[in-house]
Order: structure tokens, then C-alpha cells, then sequence
């Protein structure tokens, strides 16, 4: 029982997918200019990994290793269709404003990185599991991220006015900044150095060490 | 001639690839540790997307849109939802044909670009850039250079940034940013200097 729970929610902190594998980040910052966009597009792509880790998981032993590629390809492109169709079909207003990124869960490198490493070894079920907690590693970064860019950038949470825009009488003047792609870059770089402030084991080696200073250098 | 060339610095510098759209951010931030590679990664693109969005552009045009089957007899046929699957289909075995070809023919280009090209399969950016041809609706010619313009775009992004960090590794960066971190605020600047661009309108 407590591999089922290590396996959901180590990727949450632990082994978190944007943070420490470096996957999956193209959408990460394209779609978080508003919560609700952002929480879309995470159920979106946790619901996408979930399905491809246990259909492949469920073949995995049939899938000949030289065309796995296109066939784990394959799977997961039918089932972003499925989902684009029927975000098409429910929310259409976001599905417009997510607009290529829907498609592009296919090409994103977790649910390519989970099948390839984690789906191809396990069985169904456990696979499951592993997809829905990268999935929801995921989401917790993207939110995050939105939250911050929604809040600065609109003085909103999910759209609901949180801070009084001055445009509209109250006091708060948005920060244009936070609604422009590079603030997600800066955004996603402090929120990885606050994860290895806390996480110390996840900060990277120095690649070059300076060297000492010493104090008879000048003489 | 010069609403092709407006497109084409539209597609490099306007709508960056990497820097405004944030696509192929993957491989753009983990393959970009030494100019070399920087290089040869982003010429890969540029091949691969220059013969991509084309073959996508014409199989949409010709077997997936709206009533495009006319001229195999099924005028009714709208297969346009089958799009991302045809697609990244045509991509896998476009980068798996170029791959045997360079390796039959062009060894010594297959040597230097080989290892790349597993890694553009799934490369959003590639991708991306048929999705955004289907979107905007571009026909052949437009396709063309679009394609071209944005693997450049991309390919030129890669490379600036993997000379920034070949000077970056010889700093004292605090303890949690090391890599990754600094990166990130690295690529947010360069992507504010792009936005400069964006005032120009062609």
C-alpha cells in the first residue's frame, strides 16, 4: 500500500516532472496567464498520461521495442484527439484559447517520458497511478504559476476580482509584466530555487569551481 | 516577393518559436550546454521543419480538410479530426527517413546530426509549426516559408542561449539556482529582449 502512495505522490515534491526532470515545460508557461485556462489544460494532460500509462502498460508486452516509439505516439495522439474533441465540445471558449496547446500534449515529454520509462516495465494498474501523479506534479506547478501571473498580472483568481483594479476604481495597478511570456521564465526559476531551498538533495553539482582566493595573490 | 520575405521575419524574430510561443522548450533547455551541439541541434530543426510543414500543409490540403477528398469521389468526407494524429505521424517517419537517407548517403552530415534527430519526433516546436500552418490557414508557398522561418527562428534562439551558458558555467550562482534555475531566468531575458520585435509591424 505504501508503494501505491510513494508511486502518486513522489512525483508531486519529490521528483517533481517540471522541476527536476525538466519536462513537459513548453505548456507549462504558454498557458498560465489565467487559472482557469491553466486548470483546463492540467485535467487535460493529467487525464491524457493517466490513459496512455495504462493502454500501453496494457500491451506493453506485445509492442514490438524497434516501433515503440510510433506506437506509444499512436496511442497517446488518439487519445489528445478524444480529449480536444471533447473540450471542443464542452468548453469551448478555452479550448479556443488554449488553442495549439492541446495538440501539443502529444509532443509533451512527460506523457512520452512516463510511457517510455515507467509504463513499459509495469503493470496496468500501478502505471495508472504513476501517470496521474506526474500528471498532478505537473498541475501543481502550472497552478501555481497561473495563480502568481493571474494574481500580479490581473488582480484576479480564477477570475474573480481579488484586488480592486484601479481601471475600474480601486486601488490595485496590474503589473502588465506578469501577463507577457517572460515573466513565466522567472517565475518557473524561482519556483525551482524555492523547491531546492527546501529540497537541498536536488541542487545540481557546479560545473566549474572557482578557485580560492588567497591572500598572497598580489605580491 | 515581399510578403513572403515580411513572413519570414515574422516567423523568426515576431513569433519566435522558442522565446514568444515557448515551444520545443525541452530539448531548448536541455540541449543547450555546449555551442556545438547548440548547433547542430538547431540545424536539424531547421531541416526537419523546412520539409514538415510543407507535407503537412499538403496532406491537409489534400486528404483531411473539409471536403478535400472531392477528388477521390467523397466530397461529403470532413477527416480534419484526424489532424494531430497524421501529423506526428508524418513527422516520425519523415525524421526516420532522413535519418536513413543521411546515414546512406551523406555520412558524414548523419555523424554530426545523427543523434539529434530521435530528440525532433518530440520536439514541440516541429509539431507546433504544422498545428499553427493548419491554424492560420497558409497555403503551399506560404507553408514553405513558413517553415523555414521558424526552424531559423529556433535554431537561432538555441544557439544564443548555449553561449550565454558557456559563460554562464563561470559564475558563482547561488546554491538552488545552479542549472536549471538560472537558465530559466536566462531564457526570460533573452525573451524580453525579444519582445522588442514585437513593436515592429510588417
Amino acid at each position: 500500500m505504501s508503494n501505491v502512495k510513494e508511486i502518486l505522490l513522489n512525483p508531486i515534491f519529490n521528483n517533481n516532472p517540471i522541476g527536476l526532470q525538466i519536462l513537459g515545460i513548453c505548456s507549462a508557461l504558454a498557458v498560465t496567464t489565467q487559472m482557469s485556462v491553466a486548470a483546463v489544460m492540467c485535467i487535460a494532460l493529467t487525464v491524457v498520461c493517466a490513459f496512455s500509462n495504462f493502454f500501453i502498460s496494457l500491451i506493453r508486452a506485445r509492442i514490438p521495442s524497434s516501433i515503440r516509439i510510433i506506437v506509444q505516439m499512436t496511442i497517446i495522439a488518439s487519445l489528445v484527439i478524444v480529449v480536444d474533441q471533447i473540450l471542443g465540445a464542452v468548453a469551448y471558449d478555452i479550448s479556443k484559447q488554449l488553442t495549439v496547446f492541446v495538440g501539443l500534449i502529444i509532443t509533451n515529454c512527460i506523457v512520452m517520458g512516463r510511457a517510455e520509462a515507467f509504463a513499459m516495465q509495469n503493470p496496468p494498474g500501478l502505471s495508472f497511478l504513476d501517470g496521474l501523479g506526474n500528471g498532478l506534479g505537473y498541475s501543481a506547478v502550472l497552478m501555481s504559476v497561473a495563480a502568481i501571473r493571474e494574481f500580479f498580472g490581473s488582480g484576479s483568481l480564477f477570475g474573480v476580482e481579488v484586488l480592486p483594479l484601479v481601471t475600474q476604481g480601486g486601488w490595485y495597478t496590474p503589473m502588465g509584466l506578469m501577463l507577457l511570456p517572460p515573466s513565466a521564465f522567472f517565475i518557473i526559476g524561482l519556483l525551482i530555487w524555492a523547491l531546492r531551498a527546501w529540497k537541498k538533495d536536488q541542487v545540481e553539482a557546479p560545473e566549474y569551481q572557482i578557485g580560492q582566493h588567497t591572500a598572497m595573490s598580489h605580491s | 516577393m515581399e510578403y513572403y520575405l515580411s513572413l519570414f521575419v515574422r516567423a523568426v524574430f515576431i513569433e519566435n518559436m522558442a522565446l514568444v510561443f515557448f515551444l520545443g522548450m525541452c530539448t531548448f533547455i536541455a540541449v543547450s550546454k555546449k555551442i556545438e551541439t547548440a548547433i547542430g541541434l538547431g540545424i536539424a530543426v531547421i531541416v526537419v521543419q523546412t520539409i514538415t510543414v510543407p507535407v503537412n500543409n499538403l496532406v491537409f490540403g489534400f486528404l483531411l480538410a473539409d471536403g478535400a477528398l472531392a477528388w477521390a469521389g467523397f466530397p461529403d468526407v470532413d477527416l480534419s479530426f484526424l489532424g494531430y494524429l497524421s501529423y506526428i505521424g508524418l513527422i516520425a517517419a519523415m525524421v526516420q527517413i532522413l535519418e536513413m537517407f543521411l546515414d546512406k548517403y551523406v555520412p558524414v552530415l548523419y555523424n554530426s546530426l545523427g543523434v539529434f534527430l530521435p530528440l525532433i519526433t518530440v520536439n514541440c516546436a516541429i509539431l507546433g509549426g504544422s498545428i499553427f500552418m493548419v491554424n492560420r490557414s497558409y497555403n503551399f508557398s506560404e507553408s514553405v516559408v513558413y517553415g523555414i522561418g521558424s526552424g531559423v527562428g529556433w535554431a537561432i534562439a538555441i544557439v544564443v542561449l548555449a553561449g550565454i551558458r558557456e559563460k554562464m558555467k563561470y559564475s558563482d550562482v547561488p546554491e538552488g539556482l545552479r542549472g536549471l534555475g538560472i537558465t530559466f531566468i536566462t531564457v526570460g531575458l533573452m525573451s524580453l529582449g525579444f519582445m522588442s520585435f514585437g513593436g515592429i509591424s510588417l
